[in-house]
């Protein structure tokens, strides 16, 4: 297998999770592409772990992982106080700090 | 013996009458008429005996020159310590040489020069008295046409220095010479006789107190000015006589006339000045621009390298001055007007002291003049001209005056005439002694028409006089001295003076001035003519006035004698040669005694022509003869000509006014400045000056105005405010980038690291 | 052996790298928010095989666990909490879209060039499986530290999520 068909997945599943980010108008959505975003640079890290057989890979993504569930954990408690303080998802009604 | 005191102290003469000056400026009022005349004439009388002395003591060093090598500095020394040459030799060089100018005498506070030049070394001592009767000059007589001089003196000049400016000095001094000793005399005598004779002229005057400080003032300042040893005094005296004339031609100002012909006396004046302050200020820089001294300036004249366009140029200014004080044509015209002031100041002022004041800068100078009209050489040349003009011009105005101080004043005119043209012509001495005698007998003259004019009620017009010999012989014998005097009638004064004028003329120098010699002759012919007539108007005939003439108080009448005495004996200081007899020495004395020596070009000094006497003397009787037929015995062929010659008559109406020359400057070149040219300049001024200053002024507000609204509210400000607008606008533009939304946010962060990624990859 | 090994990991890779791009792509564009999550788990598990296929044994489980087990549950959990609707919502993009797609793509395009640049044709040499115990001695000792930084962040997260979403 080539490495370069693993980090072309990556870059592939990043971007779509960017598009995600950008895109999607829903908080809990948001978080989802996110996780795409996350994952794919598990995958990279994972390969180069792989090829160069170094544990520090997999170590690593291990951790991400680990700050991944955290981060939700957290960020979901934001979109629950932004839901019970506006009734609504939408982060695009979040503008108070309009200019 | 050495040094006189009064020669050395020469400026005691002056100074008395300023102290004279001051004492009745700030005390006459207090005083009666006698104690204010009584102080102006002790005061001037003193003078008169200290010029006497002065006169002594000058004649007792002619007649003793001392021998003495190792003297006190001396004004002109060589570097070696020998004595100077007398000028006149071809050593010239050494002479200028030598002259180390005002360095010297920044030493010691008075230099007194005594030069003890002798060539021949004549040192025989002779106990010299007054009229020269020693024997041991006899070997230095001069010769008429030999070119040497004897042994003489060399003024004594004492000066101090006023203060230096890098090589100029300026310094104010006194000269003591045959020619300021003989000015002082003359002025002094004049001077007094005029005191006492106006304290019974102006009794009862109302302003008898000021008449008195001017005269004094007056008195001061000629005699401060025959003395100066630089032009800048000479200059300082000039003017100061000129205010004194102005005041005492305008003393009785309440008759305008009177205050006009005192303006006119000095704006005339004035003109001629500048003409004399321009040549005062060229001989100062021709002569090297060091010193102002008289000497320095003649020593400069004579030597080799002299520039003689500059003198000549110089010569030609003073001479503008010249003409102006001293009657010449055409600035004589305010000598006849200034006759509206007392006649006492006429007879002092305007006959015998100030108007020769030109004559004697001329003498002065006379280095200069010598050497740049180059008398010597030529037959004619511009002094010479204007003086017989003038003595032509004046004689021919005087026929036609019915006022007897008029005809008086322009016979002086001419007379002044007659010097000037002797200095033109190289007779210096023939000038001088002139001079001397002119102004013993104009001033008796005078005198003698104010005695006159005091018996037929103040006036002076002749058609109201007549007849008065009866009544005034002592007027009338003292007149008729000084007319024939001044007729010049062998054996008086004007005889020997006036045929050495025109001996001078004939055979002075190298060639005969001609021309001169015919003007001469025919002013002779004229004064006798015209002087007959104002006799006869005024003594003979009929009295046409009103009331009965008497004669005047022997105050007056006293002063008239010595004056007609002085007349007829003051000839006989200068005999020429030809009219020596025996072994005596006693002709030419005035020239032995007043002729300097020294800074004095070599001139040549005619002999008595006998034939030109002779002739002069048959023209003078035949001139009285006609006269005499054609006034007293009214039996003439010319009796009436103006009336049957057309051409005649115009020229006696051209005489009548004055050959115009009032007109032309009063009207046309007075009127012209007044007028014309006055507007013009206003005009000039207005429109073209102001317009100027004022497009500048509304220029400057335009521009102002201009610069306010365009450049400083719209550029300026606008920038200003243009930098503000844009500020905010932009901000207001980029305001919308903060929308509140975060993924807004995101996604320009991301669009920023697509970028960079890019650039990265791609450039890097 | 090798080679047909070779294949069958090519295939199974192409098959599952589909599948993931696949749910992926729906995850994003999905109306249904709950769809979403579904077709996350499918990406998750995706991601497992994938470790699977890199013979990295204990990330695949641990990926499953925790990915899989909790995450996806604990949005479950949100979705609910939120009171997401359950059917298709009509306004789940917002006006980005085509920004957003530009950029993805530049993104994509600017790391593909710059992989293929870097990793042309680097293969990789044989596998082999790194064990468990190989990550336990590795993060116990060389990496001790930052795990146990990473067990103080979760329990701040813990404090946080949980002082943030109190009601009081």
């Amino acid at each position: 297998m080539l490495l370069n068909q693993f980090l072309f997945l990556a870059a592939a599943l990043f971007c779509i999770g960017v598009y995600g980010v950008l895109a999607r108008r829903n908080g809990v959505m948001v978080l989802m592409s996110v996780e795409l975003i996350l994952n794919a640079v598990n995958i990279n890290l994972v390969a180069f772990g792989a090829y160069r057989h170094d544990i520090t890979g997999q170590v690593f993504a291990l951790f991400v992982i680990a700050v991944a569930a955290a981060e939700v954990g957290v960020g979901l408690a934001l979109v629950l106080m932004l839901y019970r303080n506006r009734r609504s998802i939408d982060i695009d009604d979040v503008d108070l700090m309009k200019g | 013996m050495n040094q006189p005191f009064m020669l050395t102290h020469v400026w005691i003469v002056p100074g008395l009458m300023v102290v004279s000056f001051l004492l009745i400026l700030f005390f006459g009022k207090r005083f009666s008429e006698r104690v204010t005349s009584g102080i102006g004439i002790f005061f001037i009388g003193v003078c008169f005996v200290l010029s006497c002395t002065a006169a002594v003591n000058w004649i007792q060093r002619i007649n003793h020159p001392v021998a003495n090598a190792s003297a006190a500095q001396a004004l002109i020394t060589q570097p070696d310590g020998r004595p100077a040459p007398i000028a006149g030799q071809s050593d010239a060089d050494a002479v200028i040489g030598a002259y180390r100018g005002p360095a010297e005498a920044a030493a010691d506070n008075a230099v007194k020069a005594e030069s003890t030049a002798t060539t021949e070394a004549t040192t025989t001592e002779s106990t010299a008295t007054e009229g020269a009767t020693s024997t041991g000059e006899g070997a230095a007589t001069s010769e008429s046409t030999s070119a040497e001089h004897e042994a003489k003196a060399s003024p004594i000049v004492s000066r101090w220095t006023w203060f230096q400016w890098g090589d100029v000095t300026f310094e104010f001094g006194f000269i003591a010479d045959g020619l300021s000793v003989l000015m002082l005399f003359t002025v002094a005598t004049i001077s007094l006789l005029v005191h006492i004779y106006s304290k019974e002229y102006l009794h009862g005057d109302v302003r008898f107190t000021h008449y008195y400080a001017f005269l004094s003032l007056f008195s001061a300042a000629m005699l401060f000015f025959v003395t100066s040893s630089n032009t800048i005094q000479m200059l300082t005296g000039w003017e100061l006589v000129g205010v004194c004339s102005f005041a005492l031609i305008g003393h009785w100002w309440e008759d305008k006339n009177n205050s006009d012909a005192a303006l006119k006396a000095f704006l005339t004046n004035r003109v001629g000045d500048v003409g004399l302050i321009i040549g005062v200020v060229i001989t100062f820089f021709a002569a090297g621009a060091t010193s102002f001294n008289v000497l320095h300036i003649n020593q400069y004249a004579l030597s080799p390298g002299a520039n003689q366009t500059l003198l000549l140029v110089g010569a030609l200014c003073l001479f503008a001055g010249v003409t102006s004080k001293s009657g010449q044509f055409p600035l004589h015209t305010w000598l006849p007007d200034a006759m509206a002031g007392p006649t006492p100041v006429s007879a002092l002022i305007h006959a015998a002291t100030m108007v020769v004041a030109g004559v004697y800068l001329i003498a002065r100078l006379y280095s200069v003049f010598y050497e740049g009209l180059n008398i010597g050489d030529n037959w004619i040349n511009y002094v010479a001209v204007i003086g017989g003009i003038t003595i032509v011009g004046g004689a021919l105005l005087a026929f036609v005056q019915t006022d007897i101080k008029k005809v008086l004043a322009y016979s002086t005119i001419s007379q002044l005439g007659y010097m000037v043209m002797a200095l033109g012509v190289g007779a210096w001495t023939g000038a001088i002694f002139h001079l001397f005698t002119h102004a013993f007998f104009k001033a008796c003259l005078f005198l003698g028409a104010g005695s006159v004019s005091h018996a037929a009620h103040h006036t002076f017009d002749m058609r109201k006089m007549g007849g008065l010999r009866k009544y005034m012989p002592a007027t009338f014998w003292t007149f008729v001295l000084g007319t024939i005097a001044l007729m010049g009638i062998f054996p008086f004064a004007g005889f020997w003076s006036k045929d050495e004028v025109l001996a001078g003329s004939l055979s002075g120098q190298r060639h005969a001035y001609t021309f001169m010699l015919v003007l001469g002759l025919v002013g002779a012919v004229m004064t006798c003519l015209y002087m007959s007539r104002v006799i006869y108007l005024t003594f003979f005939g009929e009295y046409r006035g009103h009331g009965t003439p008497h004669e005047s108080p022997k105050v007056m009448t006293i002063p008239l004698w010595i004056l007609g005495i002085g007349a007829v004996v003051l000839g006989l200081v200068n005999l020429p040669n030809a009219w020596k007899v025996g072994n005596l020495d006693y002709t030419t004395r005035f020239e032995h005694y007043i002729e300097p020596t020294f800074a004095f070009p070599v001139i040549n000094h005619a002999e008595f022509n006998w034939i030109l006497a002779g002739a002069t003397t048959v023209l003078a009787a035949i001139a009285l003869f006609l006269a005499y037929q054609y006034f007293w015995k009214a039996r003439s062929v010319f009796l009436g000509l103006k009336d049957r010659v057309g051409a005649l008559a115009w020229g006696y109406k051209v005489l009548e006014n004055k050959y115009y020359l009032d007109h032309l400057y009063t009207d046309i070149i007075v009127g012209g400045v007044k007028g014309p040219i006055a507007r013009g300049s206003y005009w000039f001024n207005t429109s073209v000056i102001d317009r100027v200053v004022n497009t500048a002024g509304t220029a400057s507000v335009a521009a102002g105005r201009v610069l306010y609204t365009q450049v400083d509210q719209k550029v300026v400000d606008g920038l200003v405010v243009a930098t503000g607008t844009g500020a905010s606008e932009s901000g207001e533009a980029l305001r919308h980038i903060q929308t509140g939304r975060v993924q807004q946010y995101a996604a320009l962060m991301f669009a920023g690291v697509a970028i960079l990624a890019i650039i990265l990859v791609i450039f890097v | 052996m090798l080679a047909e090994l070779m294949v069958a990991e090519n295939i199974a890779f192409y098959l599952i790298a589909g599948l993931m791009v696949f749910a992926a792509l729906r995850v994003v564009t999905t109306r249904n928010i709950v769809h979403a999550a579904l077709y996350l788990v499918l990406v998750l598990a995706g991601v497992a095989a994938l470790y699977i296929l890199l013979a990295a044994e204990f990330i695949a489980i641990t990926q499953v666990l925790v990915y899989i087990g909790a995450i996806v549950v604990l949005f479950l959990f949100g979705i609910m909490l939120t009171r997401a609707p359950m059917g298709p919502m009509h306004d789940s993009d917002n006006e980005q879209r085509a920004v957003g797609a530009a950029i993805a793509v530049v993104l994509l395009g600017i790391m593909g060039f710059t992989l293929f640049r870097a990793f042309r044709d680097v293969q990789f040499d044989d596998l082999q499986v790194q064990t468990t115990n190989q990550v336990a001695t590795s993060v116990f000792s060389t990496y001790l530290l930052p795990f146990e930084i990473l067990s103080v962040v979760l329990l701040a997260a813990l404090i946080g999520a949980i002082v943030l979403a109190r009601r009081d």
